[in-house]
């Protein structure tokens, strides 16, 4: 008998020696002193530590929805421009291709057409009006090109970010057309933002100096009018033309207006033919430029226009913003242009990044973002330690002022308890929130609930006029149904929580949940394990609770 | 042995009748504020009404009046909502429900500040814009947590109680939820997804105390050929009335530092355990053995087992 006792007594301890010891070499990196471990250890041994949440580093949570419906515009209209010139190539007689919505109409009544789009593009179905031919995609071929814009946005923004420079981001995908994107320590959230919600479509398009209407342009508009003066100005814009608009901020007083251009509609060269763009400083007047180099499709049909369009003026555009229209002096035939504006550092480097990471394929329209700053972050990282602080000296000191050196015994479990949670967080990789923290700190006070039921259990028995063991044995066994009984509904609600919950409240959810189940593993292993030890020499005259 | 309760003997029973009435109130409260929520009248938050929410720490002090005017005149905004936070030279500045792609007006709150104070530091904290698709989708989530959970607690409790102990539990549970939810909206309190999450702990732990005093009735039925049903439940709540208060106190401290220290994003969450504990404290004793008598058809049914 007695040496069954030991024997379990043996057991529980070693089980306790081993969680404690593992927590301690998990949550080892979170501490200060791991920089004074040896490499050979750093090396070999867990090196992560805690992982803090966006709410306590600071950082940007942003979920951006991509336009994909656009994305099949892109697409027809790519079509469009490869199929005027196809077509025309072949002599067969047609007026105009257009895209209306997601169809593709090619006004002609020429059957041969037909064969020849089917040629190059097998995938789409012909449909025969009286005047017009008009293809479309599948539902099963559009929905492949919307699901197909998503992952490529996915891709382009990582490179984006990448090339950025941020220390662990998160770029995912959710749901059929949600990107989620995670900056955690971003000092300046509005760069990044800009940068990963530009959809960066370089296109050359040529200015329509030909027209009347040019002439007719004001020299600006300013800055917030442009819509209406577009709207007014619209009846008179020839059809194959637009009216955009380049940003100038004067250098001598720092006013912004936006300069009108009335521009071909026509792309005549995209930034999909690109494969490098670089910032590089003007030497006359020290101003940053990107200049970009196109691949040799790209480098050969510059060439082409450049020489085609001499005196011409080429606009160069970007998301629909003109940003220069310089005149083409010669046919520039090594394949090299030049961006200029009047960009900041900064600015230029995030549209080389841009431009080397490519284009979306559709636009992408933030639907929501959390940033919290790094003060905040701080300033949380505080309030949390405080509250937790608070926390347990006020359990600690009522646990000790009111079951005495029982409520030591409880109180030693309940350190174990917060150590092992730590170093479950971290076995787990779990992050640590804000909203984590109170969990821990919610479950620090139910914690010690588990020690309560017992000891007052063991109370009734010592006023019963039952010795210190059986007091305790009995105690632990009539509270056990109790104390599961009372956890097992917060274990509900926590994984609830975490089902549903966002990032941050997912951190609560675990910790809560982390921390009532080790509470079961403290209290029946370890309070016990200490009471028995204590009993286990000397039968304990008088039980101190 | 120190002892906050000495060994009781109260006629918690013979309150039921006050406890049904100020329960009763305190539900209808619970129930009206779910009403106004689904109807979108509640203070609602911007992570469930969608919208934007600026948080700036100023230098030095200002007034709630000088941001009102500055955001008005040079951010061209006028209906926005400021809140002084509790923390020193914290301000909130929030727009329900506004913008289908977020990001514009966060820009200019942001710039009108730095524009309008220019002799004071501004420090942007936290910027949370939510879009109506994501604020629509974390209202459903939300709905599916509480029916989750519901049906969760109902499940177990179920499995482990008898009938009549079920109902009680489940009442209670539904009471302390319903209580707190009440408390917040006659508060104007915000109803966000925080607070969602404080009032599924709740739900969580209101059983723990409940379980305490059921575990002693189950325990004192054997007496049965002795007392009258109500003095057993009389009886049981005394015996365990001293580690229902002990048990609350500990999980109340601890709500206590979070209310104390936490900051001003706890801070609604840390109300809501306190009130949530206390209520969930009185609802075992007043709200779930009660109804336990109630259904269980007193005194007949209990002694014929």
């Amino acid at each position: 008998m007695q040496s069954n006792v030991k024997n379990a007594l043996i057991w529980k301890f070693a089980i306790l020696i081993i969680s404690i010891v593992t927590a301690a070499i998990y949550l080892l990196p979170a501490t200060p002193a791991y920089k004074y471990m040896p490499n050979i250890y750093k090396d070999n041994m867990p090196n992560k530590g805690l992982t803090l949440g966006l709410d306590l580093q600071g950082g940007l949570h942003l979920i951006f929805e991509v336009q994909s419906d656009k994305a099949v515009a892109t697409t027809f209209n790519r079509m469009a421009v490869s199929l005027k010139d196809i077509i025309t190539k072949k002599n067969i007689p047609f007026k105009d291709i257009k895209v209306e919505g997601e169809k593709l109409i090619v006004e002609s009544t020429s059957m041969d057409v037909i064969d020849t789009v089917k040629a190059s593009y097998p995938n789409l179905e012909a449909n025969k009006s009286d005047s017009n031919i008009i293809f479309s995609l599948p539902n099963a071929e559009m929905a492949r090109l919307k699901d197909g814009a998503t992952d490529q946005a996915l891709e382009t923004i990582r490179n984006r970010i990448d090339a950025f420079g941020v220390s662990e981001p998160v770029i995912q995908r959710q749901g059929s057309n949600e990107i989620i994107v995670e900056l955690p320590g971003i000092k300046d959230p509005k760069r990044a933002i800009d940068l990963i919600g530009k959809t960066a479509q370089l296109k050359f398009q040529l200015v329509n100096d030909e027209s009347p209407v040019a002439a007719e342009l004001p020299a600006s508009v300013p800055v917030g009018q442009e819509d209406a003066f577009e709207a007014t100005f619209a009846p008179k814009v020839p059809q194959d033309s637009e009216i955009l608009f380049e940003r100038i901020t004067k250098p001598e007083s720092g006013q912004t207006i936006k300069k009108p251009f009335l521009i071909k509609k026509e792309a005549l060269l995209t930034g999909d033919l690109l494969t490098e763009a670089r910032v590089s400083i003007d030497s006359r007047y020290n101003e940053p430029y990107v200049s970009i180099t196109f691949n040799s499709v790209g480098a050969a049909l510059f060439a082409d226009v450049t020489g085609k369009y001499v005196k011409k003026r080429l606009a160069i555009i970007l998301d629909n913003n003109v940003y220069s229209a310089p005149a083409i002096q010669e046919k520039i035939s090594g394949g090299n242009a030049q961006i200029t504006g009047s960009f900041s550092m900064a600015e230029a480097k995030d549209l080389a990044i841009v431009l080397r990471a490519g284009a979306l394929p559709a636009p992408v329209k933030m639907i929501q973002n959390l940033t919290v700053g790094p003060s905040l972050g701080a300033d949380s990282v505080v309030a949390g330690k405080m509250a937790g602080l608070g926390a347990i000296i006020l359990v600690i000191g009522f646990m000790i002022f009111y079951y005495r050196l029982s409520g030591v015994i409880a109180d030693l479990a309940l350190i174990v308890n917060i150590f092992l949670l730590l170093g479950i967080m971290s076995i787990l990789n779990a992050t640590m929130t804000l909203p984590g923290i109170a969990g821990i700190i919610l479950a620090i006070g139910m914690a010690v609930d588990t020690n309560v039921l017992m000891f007052e259990r063991m109370r009734e028995e010592v006023r019963a006029g039952k010795t210190a063991r059986t007091a305790i044995n009995s105690g632990y066994d009539k509270a056990f149904y109790t104390i599961i009984d009372s956890h097992v509904t917060t274990l509900i609600t926590a994984a609830v929580l975490f089902q549903f919950g966002t990032g941050p409240i997912k951190g609560f959810a675990v910790t809560l949940s982390i921390g009532v189940t080790l509470n079961l593993f403290t209290s029946l292993i370890g309070t016990k394990s200490l009471f028995d030890l204590i009993n286990y020499n000397k039968e304990i005259k008088n039980l101190s609770i | 042995m120190i002892e906050i309760i000495k060994k009781t003997n109260i006629n918690f029973m013979g309150f039921r009748n006050y406890a049904f009435t100020f329960s009763g109130i305190l539900m209808i409260l619970g129930i009206i504020a779910i009403i106004q929520v689904a109807r979108g009248s509640a203070n609602l938050g911007i992570d469930f009404a969608g919208g934007t929410e600026v948080q700036v720490k100023f230098d030095h002090s200002v007034t709630l009046q000088q941001v009102r005017h500055v955001i008005t005149e040079n951010a061209g905004i006028k209906d926005f909502e400021l809140q002084d936070l509790p923390t020193v030279n914290k301000v909130l500045i929030q727009i329900k429900g506004k913008e289908d792609t977020v990001g514009q007006y966060s820009d200019k709150i942001v710039n009108a500040l730095k524009d309008g104070f220019k002799d004071n530091t501004i420090t942007v904290d936290s910027i949370s814009e939510i879009g109506p698709k994501v604020g629509s989708r974390l209202r459903i989530d939300a709905m599916w947590a509480i029916i989750a959970a519901s049906i969760g607690i109902l499940v177990y409790v179920t499995w482990r109680f008898k009938f009549r102990f079920s109902v009680g539990a489940t009442i209670a549970t539904f009471h302390d939820v319903l209580a707190v939810l009440g408390l917040f909206y006659i508060m104007g309190a915000e109803i966000n997804l925080i607070l969602l999450s404080a009032l599924l702990t709740i739900a969580g732990y209101s059983l723990t105390d409940t379980v305490v005093v059921f575990d002693r009735i189950r325990e004192n039925l054997g007496l049965i050929n002795k007392y009258s049903i109500i003095e057993i439940v009389n009886r049981s709540i005394n015996e365990v009335f001293s580690r229902t208060i002990v048990t609350s106190l500990t999980v109340f401290l601890s709500g206590v530092s979070l209310f104390i220290f936490g900051g001003e994003i706890l801070h609604g969450f840390a109300t809501a355990i306190l009130l949530g504990v206390i209520i969930g404290t009185y609802s075992s004793v007043f709200v779930a053995t009660p109804i336990v008598l109630l259904f269980g058809g007193g005194e007949k049914i209990a002694k014929r087992k």
